[in-house]
């Protein structure tokens, strides 16, 4: 994507996150195409709100509902769940709905972070 | 809920105290109204902030109330009101980091007592009343020419 004509930013496809960490695709299986440009790892939903952004990848624990209105507001690409905690029906259906991948991992949020850093996913920037 | 005469649009969202499901869907509507309106998106983004922030302490915090979007040429206006408790101190309530927000609520990851800070950073101005067992009123304005 080129960012204001500037420079050229790394992303990639979350079809490619699922396939190197071998991820479960718990919601959004038709929508793996989107493009993940940042990471952002955080359980506290107003910091999330201020800082999510557009192709955004997101570790939380939290597993409820309003995870999912966070990443339609902030327009997060995809949400990955460590060390396989399990997501109620009715959040990914809802995921399914509003067009936002959940992901899940056995994998703690460290090193989920770890690994995708060092795939070339960075933090957010301006 | 929508008129639309002079150029001004406002729609009125109704947020249930409580209910974690439906919270989000009001500032979901709103952001949904700005992008068809063809708004620019920085401040899609910062209406949308103040508008999930505003929404969630009226679900979490109050007895229930409105989430209220007007939109006219100059700027747009976001409004919280709700029906009660009402708020005893909003100097401190602004402070970065103050919450009472009871257990329950902070194990869902809300509670950061950070929703009235980033409503303030994100508006260009900002107008908050509040009467303790009557309600509060907060307004969030968005210019919308130049910044
Ligand atoms: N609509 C409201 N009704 C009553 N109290 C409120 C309302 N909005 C905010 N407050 C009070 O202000 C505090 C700070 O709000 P906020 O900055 O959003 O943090 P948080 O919601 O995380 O507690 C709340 O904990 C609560 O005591
Ligand atoms: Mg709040």
């Amino acid at each position: 994507m080129v960012n204001e004509g500037r420079e050229i930013e790394y992303f990639m496809k979350i079809r490619q996150v699922v396939e190197e960490l071998s991820l479960s695709v718990l919601a959004g299986e038709d929508f793996l195409e989107q493009e993940v440009h940042w990471g952002y790892c955080c359980d506290l939903l107003s910091r999330v709100m201020s800082k999510g952004k557009k192709g955004g990848l997101w570790i939380t624990v939290q597993t409820h509902m309003n995870i999912v209105a966070v990443a339609v507001l902030t327009e997060i690409a995809c949400i990955v769940i460590p060390e396989g905690i399990q997501v109620e029906e009715e959040v990914l259906k809802k995921a399914e709905n509003e067009g936002v991948v959940i992901l899940s991992s056995d994998m703690t949020a460290f090193e989920l972070a770890g690994k995708l850093y060092k795939m070339g996913i960075g933090p957010w920037s301006e | 809920m929508m008129t639309s005469r002079n150029h001004i649009m406002e729609q009125v969202y109704t947020v249930e105290a409580g209910n974690f499901v439906l919270a989000g869907e009001a500032s979901g509507q709103i952001k949904k109204v700005l992008k068809q309106l063809g708004v620019d998106s920085n401040i899609v983004r910062r209406v949308t902030v103040a508008a999930y922030e505003a929404e969630m302490n009226m679900v979490i915090h109050s007895v229930g109330g409105e989430l209220i979007l007007k939109v006219t040429p100059e700027r747009i206006t976001v409004t919280a009101r709700d029906r009660g408790p009402g708020i005893p101190d909003i100097g401190l309530a602004m402070q970065e980091g103050y919450s009472t927000a009871p257990e329950i609520a902070r194990e869902l990851g809300f509670g950061a007592g950070m929703g009235l800070p980033n409503i303030k950073r994100c508006a260009d101005s900002l107008n908050m009343q509040s009467k303790v067992g009557e309600g509060t009123i907060l307004e969030a304005y968005f210019d919308i020419k130049a910044r």
